[in-house]
């Protein structure tokens, strides 16, 4: 088991440069000069441009724009915002903090809400609790995030007033706690639904009902028989989902203004930043990467029938 | 115990793997932000594009930012008259070449230096050389020895490190020699970039950029990038737009509608624009704390001289095609009233802005068939509006695209690029079919603003590329006039001559949109459309 981590850790590696490659070359075909779009509108001055170009190097050919670019990233150097002339890294520091928060707080709040809930439906299946957990996952896979979103700022802050509709400080849980809840909430259906199949069906599985002959109690044969082997489908989600949860918020960021990695990514996009839109995919794709081998791992954890050599 | 070992791996395993991302969730930046010191105030500008240095901000944003903390020698007020603030006088001589600026005794920078006439010459040769990279440079290229520190050819090494043009008197005073008279010179320096620098930014300009000194009415305190600014008002502060509160946090919100939410729940005194959304509930929401007022910045659809569609057309198709927009009816229902119908080529509200006698940017559908049909029609019965999808224009260049094929029937179809760079790109590389959509948000108040720098046939902006030599003249002249009025009086002749000559289809100004929660008072806007914030109390 050792190597086989070992293993993955270093597949991890060609696959760390081909992303950034890819990356790299998509942001370099991109129309558009974010130099010259620092004049925006008004007079421009071709010898300020090329002189700006020189010095941060975006006047080389591709390749050895991507090979500067690779080199500076192996010895911690993500490179040079070009507008506001910040080490890239700062700028990621800075938003990556507050994306793990929120994102680890929906996982949680996806985690326990969601298979809780699976649980009750599918240990009841077709039953009144069943159906209701049914209609309420369909609702929330059917409304986008945004109108969930606006929906929630209103109605907890503007005519309960229970919280601030937007989150001042991205330190606090409690603020983040409405923008977790909406950013899960499409998964959240996900995952309960994901759930509740999966433990009807094992429900009628052999192992159960040996478990049920023994004379276990049903307790036992719940939590530790059938949650945990009903948990493989839903694990292999949640893997995939951590990424989601991490990359994709840029709607609930936007609504709830947190200055997160979402936000980060489309500013950089729309200003052509490359070099910090490569950084910001990058990260991303090692935490998919990390999440797909945990993943792999937690098979083994929760059924003893997969071994890794 | 197989599942028990398993599970030591997965977690060796995640451990290694989130190390290596370097996320680990370090709480380390300690951003508690929420608080607001008593007696400032707010208002929604987000994170400045470039680092704190006058001659490097062109943005709204950063403009913000610099006009808090630096004051240069004049600035404009309410009603785009030029008033001194740094300066005690700037005086031209007979023939605007040579200019003398007289400062005001006992000023100080933040930490303490004096502003003296040095401050002012070292700053403005510093931003004018080639190798600082100044976003701004061109502003300082009136002044006589700007080539020698700023050589036009490309890769060309600055030969001076100072511009001839520049000469200190004694401390409080110092002259500026032009390479051409100007007689509105003064008026450009009205605009933040020619503020002065204190000796210590020389030492290290790119920290002075994240921790600016300046010498304005407020001084700097701290910035938290992407989320907040804070000024802090400065007691030594000698101009006329001393604080009338304590200090100003710039707060940056990743949605307008974020920040108006804001507004609302109290957490935001002062919110620029609002979005669409919000829009047709501004004036119920805050009655008479909503501002709605048009400032000096038109749009227009310039058509592109070189394209197929408009090479040696008739102006007469022009006018026509301006006649065929209903601006009263888009600027209502489309753009809520957010943009006031246009009827020149400078607004109203600038110097020199007037009312023209023509029905040129009056609907008017018949004459505008009639007159298209007189100029020879447009080519191909079909034209291109070129516009860019990010910034919210969608929608009214669909509006008058529908509106020149319902009034005339020539086929008018919007050519979106996919955002801000890519249809610069396209009109650097003479690549629009018919029209690009302009915009023009004015430097200084004045109508030659407008005229000057966009339909020269050598102004840099003038990508629309319209020559007449008819117009030079005029601009020639109003250029070299003796005195301010002179050439205000010149441009407004030219503005009538470009009536004939359409260079560009004014369409709409701009107006503000944005508003002021209950807890502060005296909340006005300048020519530009920005808040005056010195001004602003707190209840």
């Amino acid at each position: 088991m050792g190597r086989y981590v070992v293993r993955r850790l270093l597949q991890m590696i060609p696959v760390f440069i081909g992303s950034t490659f890819l990356v790299f070359s998509m942001m370099f075909a991109l129309p558009g000069d974010p130099v010259r779009a620092l004049f925006g509108e008004q007079t421009i001055d071709p010898t300020q441009i090329a002189r700006i170009k020189h010095d941060l190097g975006l006047d080389k050919p591709f390749l050895a724009q991507y090979w500067d670019y690779l080199t500076g990233i192996f010895q911690g150097d993500f490179g040079t915002q070009i507008a506001s002339q910040r080490p890239v890294a700062d700028v990621i520091s800075e938003a990556f903090p507050t994306t793990v928060r929120l994102a680890l707080f929906a996982f949680v709040f996806l985690v326990v809400v969601g298979i809780t809930l699976g649980v009750i439906g599918g240990l009841r299946p077709n039953t009144l609790t069943d159906r209701t957990l049914l209609v309420l996952a369909l609702l929330l896979i059917s409304a986008p995030s945004f109108v969930l979103g606006y929906l929630f700022q209103y109605f907890f802050a503007f005519v309960l007033n229970w919280t601030e509709p937007n989150v001042q400080d991205a330190t606090d849980y409690g603020q983040l706690l409405l923008p977790a809840i909406v950013l899960s909430a499409l998964s959240l259906a996900y995952v309960t639904r994901l759930t509740r199949t999966s433990v009807a069906e094992n429900l009628r599985a052999d192992y159960v009902r040996t478990a049920i002959a023994k004379g276990l109690p049903r307790r036992r044969v719940i939590g530790v028989h059938l949650v945990r082997n009903s948990m493989i489908p839903v694990v292999t989600f949640l893997g995939i989902e951590i990424g989601t949860l991490m990359g994709g918020a840029i709607v609930t960021e936007g609504i709830f203004n947190v200055r997160g990695v979402g936000y980060e990514i489309f500013e950089a996009l729309s200003r052509r930043e490359g070099s910090t839109v490569v950084g910001i995919v990058t990260l991303i794709v090692v935490v998919y990467l990390a999440a797909s081998l945990l993943v792999d791992l937690l098979y083994a954890v929760l059924d003893p029938r997969i071994r890794y050599a | 115990m197989r599942g028990a070992k398993s599970a030591k791996w997965v977690a060796i395993a995640g451990v290694v793997a989130l190390t290596a991302t370097a996320c680990g969730g370090s709480d380390s930046d300690g951003d508690k932000s929420a608080g607001k010191p008593k007696g400032y105030v707010s208002i929604d500008v987000g994170e400045p594009q470039k680092p704190l240095i006058p001659s490097d901000t062109n943005e709204t944003l950063g403009s913000y930012v610099i006009q808090a903390l630096f004051t240069g020698l004049a600035e404009f007020d309410a009603d785009s008259k030029l008033v001194m603030t740094g300066a005690e006088s700037v005086k031209p001589s007979s023939d605007n070449k040579t200019w003398t600026i007289k400062l005001k005794p006992g000023w100080t920078f933040h930490n303490g230096e004096k502003v003296t006439a040095q401050s002012y010459v070292d700053a403005w040769n510093w931003y004018a050389n080639v190798d600082n990279k100044q976003q701004n440079a061109f502003w300082f290229q009136d002044i006589a020895g700007y080539e020698d520190v700023h050589p036009a050819k490309e890769g060309a090494k600055p030969t001076k490190d100072k511009m001839s043009g520049l000469k200190v008197v004694d401390e409080n005073t110092f002259t500026v020699s032009l390479t051409n008279g100007v007689p509105y010179w003064d008026y450009k320096l009205g605009y933040y970039t020619f503020a002065p620098l204190p000796k210590a930014f020389y030492k290290d300009p790119k920290a002075f950029g994240q921790k600016p000194i300046g010498n304005g009415p407020y001084k700097f305190q701290k910035w938290q990038h992407k989320k907040l600014i804070q000024v802090a008002a400065y007691d030594g502060y000698k101009g006329p737009n001393k604080a009338k509160n304590k200090g100003i946090q710039f707060k940056n919100y990743t949605t307008v509608e974020a920040a108006y939410q804001d507004l609302l729940s109290g957490n935001l005194d002062m919110i620029r624009q609002v979005g669409p959304k919000d829009l047709p509930k501004l004036k119920s929401d805050l009655g008479d704390r909503a501002i709605e007022q048009p400032y000096a910045a038109v749009q227009s659809i310039v058509p592109a001289f070189y394209s197929k569609t408009f090479k040696d057309i008739d102006p007469k198709v022009l006018q026509g095609l301006s006649m065929a927009i209903d601006r009263k009816t888009i600027t209502a229902k489309t753009l809520h009233n957010s943009r006031v119908p246009a009827e020149g080529f400078a607004p109203q509200n600038v110097q020199g802005g007037q009312k023209l006698d023509t029905d040129v940017f009056t609907y008017n559908p018949k004459k505008a068939k009639s007159l298209i049909k007189q100029g020879g029609g447009v080519p191909g019965n079909k034209l291109w509006i070129q516009f860019n999808a990010d910034g919210g224009h969608k929608e009214w260049v669909t509006a008058v695209c529908e509106s020149i094929r319902n009034a005339t029937g020539v086929e008018c179809v919007p050519d979106a690029k996919p955002d801000f760079q890519t249809d610069l790109d396209a009109r650097d590389n003479r690549q629009v079919k018919s029209f690009y959509r302009g915009g023009w948000v004015a430097d200084y108040p004045l109508n030659i603003n407008f005229m000057h720098d966009l339909y020269g046939s050598t102004a840099e902006a003038n990508n629309g590329q319209f020559k007449d030599k008819e117009v030079d003249e005029l601009f020639k002249k109003g250029d070299h006039s003796k005195t301010l009025e002179g050439s205000i009086k010149a441009y407004q002749e030219a503005e009538k001559v470009l009536v004939e000559k359409m260079p560009a289809i004014p369409l709409w100004y701009y107006a503000i949109n944005g508003g002021h929660g209950k807890n502060v008072d005296n909340v006005q806007i300048d020519y530009r459309g920005d808040f005056i914030l010195t001004d602003v109390t707190v209840k």
